[in-house]
């Protein structure tokens, strides 16, 4: 066990793709991807010029990474699965130009919605790309297959989507990492100059080349190391299990599976393979983490011919939504764990809340006293961050929470509607991420609402990455448009409640845009410095 | 060897520190390794675990599958007792015995220990009294986890190796309370037994 390291899923990745010569990592943090880029900024020395600063937002990260690997090094993006909506336009044109250096993606996916708003799988955005995807079943395949995608992807010329879901992500386990780090690349535009130029005519052809690609890219799943076909003795059943998926099928069977095994771990899933254990076996169960993906793809629309054989999510083998576990495939193989003991009914549901002399606290405070006192017909909407979690006791304070910066646009629409007050909560981290080009319709309009950009100076959700407007909100609203008398700032504290609540009815009462910043800092940030500086 | 434990608290109070020092005893012990965490949301003062499988043999599922789990060493007495579904019917629950109270309808206190008393193994004790004792409450974790050692499968001279690898940085003085503190819950759990 020499040289085994005790690394998250996360860790595994970023320490790969460290020794697979990256030169730089471009992300906005989210759960459960966070810890990638976080444990590249604490490996690195600033003389080995590796970038790791965080990006506004999951598209520019991505458009970032492109540029670098147009200029011939490798980059890693990463993000949360929802991410990938943020960063899909560039996402799915930089399979149409192609890369120069090694391009990987990382995109984490979230079953059972632990820290997000839905669970969609970024399978569907690999294959809608026509892109290569990996998805390891443990944390050294992570390792074993980020330093193998950057060989990959600078092979076929495209970008490669390393697709992982919480459980690996924030589950730790012993990785050797593999001898020899390499050395990062030297600058090189690619050969061909109008390769990145996505005009109609220059994009078909690269379009057809893409296409031309799949073949090879078949042919390296049929061939890949991460697919493998283990027979047995009962072809009663055949599994086909992709990622971690498969380490919960072997759980259930620690004397051995009776059954054939396909375990899948490379994408376009393997044509060849898949045929054989579709000839061989009576059915076959489907184990996907995620959404039934490649179950539906195998069933056919209409279920028929072979499609009748396949068990799996849709036709309720396993659960069709959530995190699957060693239980839910157990039942599915027939093999079920019975407990002993029950939860006790004294048992009380226990939900995050926001932290003891936290500044939203103080914020939600004065909000939902003066809109349910003076303003009744007011509604607020929320955003993604910390203060999502005022919708919770409490306060009971926001009617939405949709994606980043929805709260700008969708009180803009309500109050476009006629809705009065329409109100915004947002974060300072979410407000840069993507409230500002809502604000900025918001301007353009002198729309009748009032933000509030409630700043804790971090992102503190994930854990308190640095915010990328941190210091400069007033002078972007200012720069945007928003009139400099309706910029309030006030610091959220029990001794301002009165300066609060005054600030909070004047721009409620002013029929045109305004912006609220109640201003203090974070307190998990706060206690960081305090027990760094002892 | 084969143990399936899991740890459970209150977002905040600091599992994931007990997990890092039995993770680190298990790797010096040559053993097969995987602990699922629990980051983001919940930790914002929700429930929390993790579980932390270690066996001699390659581990295949991060997760504990119903009624498997060898030992539940809980911060809370009401978090230990959310996760006894997971529990083997020859199981321990070791748990801190004072309530962390952030919800309006916390059961009460006297209802929970003859709850937790009803279980046919358990260690229960104040683990802030007995670290304040020896000087810090900060030592808290590192009593609870010293009482679960009759029920880990790890030597304890490894595990005394693991708490000084892991504070080293802090210094000796911390060292020696951490090991103290071990000390002073392992010999609560035996007397318990």
């Amino acid at each position: 066990m020499d040289n085994k390291q005790l690394f998250l899923g996360d860790e595994a990745i970023a320490q790969a793709a460290l020794d697979a010569g990256l030169s730089g990592v471009y992300a906005y943090p989210g759960t459960p991807s966070t810890e990638i880029t976080e444990y590249i900024q604490s490996h690195t020395r600033p003389e080995e010029k590796i970038h790791s600063r965080w990006c506004t937002n999951e598209k520019t990260a991505m458009e970032a990474a492109l540029g670098m690997s147009y200029a011939g090094k490798r980059a890693l993006v990463c993000m949360k699965h929802v991410g990938m909506n943020v960063a899909a336009d560039c996402f799915v044109n930089s399979a149409i130009t192609g890369v120069n250096g090694g391009l990987v993606v990382v995109a984490a996916d979230d079953p059972s919605m632990h820290s997000s708003q839905d669970e969609q799988d970024s399978r569907f955005y690999g294959d809608f790309a026509l892109l290569p995807m990996m998805e390891p079943s443990s944390q050294q395949e992570a390792y074993d297959m980020v330093r193998h995608a950057y060989d990959f992807s600078e092979q076929m010329g495209e970008p490669v989507l390393l697709r992982i879901t919480t459980r690996l992500a924030h589950s730790r386990s012993g990785v050797t990492p593999q001898a020899g780090r390499r050395s990062q690349n030297e600058v090189s535009v690619p050969a061909d100059e109008r390769q990145f130029v996505l005009l109609p005519a220059l994009a078909r052809k690269r379009y057809a080349l893409l296409i031309e690609k799949q073949a090879e890219l078949l042919r390296a799943s049929e061939e890949s190391p991460y697919n493998i076909y283990t027979d047995g003795p009962d072809k009663r059943k055949g599994i086909v299990a992709f990622g971690i998926g498969y380490n919960y099928v072997m759980e259930n069977f620690l004397e051995g599976c009776p059954y054939p095994v396909l375990k899948i771990g490379q994408y376009p899933m393997p044509e060849e393979k898949l045929k054989k254990i579709f000839a061989e076996c009576e059915e076959v169960l489907v184990v996907e983490e995620g959404q039934p993906f490649a179950e539906r793809l195998l069933r056919g629309y209409l279920g028929s011919g072979d499609g009748q054989k396949v068990r799996g999510r849709l036709d309720g083998t396993l659960p069709r939504t959530g995190e699957l576990t060693p239980d839910s495939v157990g039942r599915a193989l027939g093999r079920e764990h019975k407990p002993a003991y029950s939860v006790p009914s004294l048992v009380e549901m226990r939900p995050p809340a926001l932290c003891d002399g936290c500044g939203h606290r103080d914020m939600y405070t004065i909000l939902t006293e003066v809109l349910r006192n003076e303003y009744p017909a007011a509604r607020v909407f929320g955003d993604i961050g910390c203060y999502t979690l005022g919708a919770g006791a409490p306060f009971y304070a926001i009617n939405s929470c949709v994606d980043m910066g929805a709260s700008i646009t969708m009180a803009k629409g309500a109050a476009d509607a006629g809705l009065y007050p329409a109100v915004s909560v947002i974060g300072d981290s979410t407000f840069t991420h993507s409230g500002i080009t809502g604000l900025l319709d918001c301007v353009n309009e002198n729309t009748d609402m009032t933000i509030i950009i409630s700043d804790n100076e971090t992102t503190a959700m994930t854990g308190g990455q640095d915010s990328a407007g941190t210091g400069r909100l007033e002078s972007i609203c200012r720069g945007i448009g928003v009139a400099p008398e309706h910029i309030r700032v006030v610091v959220p504290l029990k001794k301002n409640y009165e300066e609060m609540r005054t600030i909070l009815r004047e721009e409620l009462d002013y029929h045109g845009l305004s912006v609220i910043i109640p201003r203090r800092e974070c307190v998990q940030t706060l206690k960081r410095k305090k027990n760094k500086k002892q | 060897m084969k143990k399936d434990i899991l740890l459970s608290g209150v977002g905040g109070q600091g599992i994931l520190s007990i997990a890092t020092v039995i993770g680190e005893a298990a790797l010096k012990s040559g053993l097969y390794m995987k602990q699922a965490e629990v980051h983001g949301m919940s930790q914002r003062g929700g429930d929390v675990q993790s579980t932390l499988r270690l066996s001699d043999a390659p581990i295949s599922s991060d997760l504990i599958p119903l009624g498997c789990c060898d030992l539940i060493i809980s911060m809370e007495p009401m978090e230990g007792l959310r996760y006894l579904p997971y529990l083997n019917p020859e199981g321990w629950l070791v748990t801190n015995d004072t309530p962390f109270v952030n919800i309006p309808r916390y059961p009460e206190q006297s209802a929970l220990e003859a709850e937790i008393n009803r279980l046919p193994h358990r260690v229960m004790l104040n683990i802030e009294a007995v670290a304040r004792e020896l000087g810090s409450v900060r030592a808290a974790n590192m009593v609870l986890l010293g009482a679960t050692i009759p029920f880990l499968g790890l030597a304890y001279d490894t595990m005394r190796e693991a708490v000084s690898d892991i504070f080293r940085r802090k210094g000796d003085e911390i060292v020696e309370l951490n090991l103290k503190a071990l000390a002073a819950g392992k010999e609560i759990a035996e007397t318990n037994l």
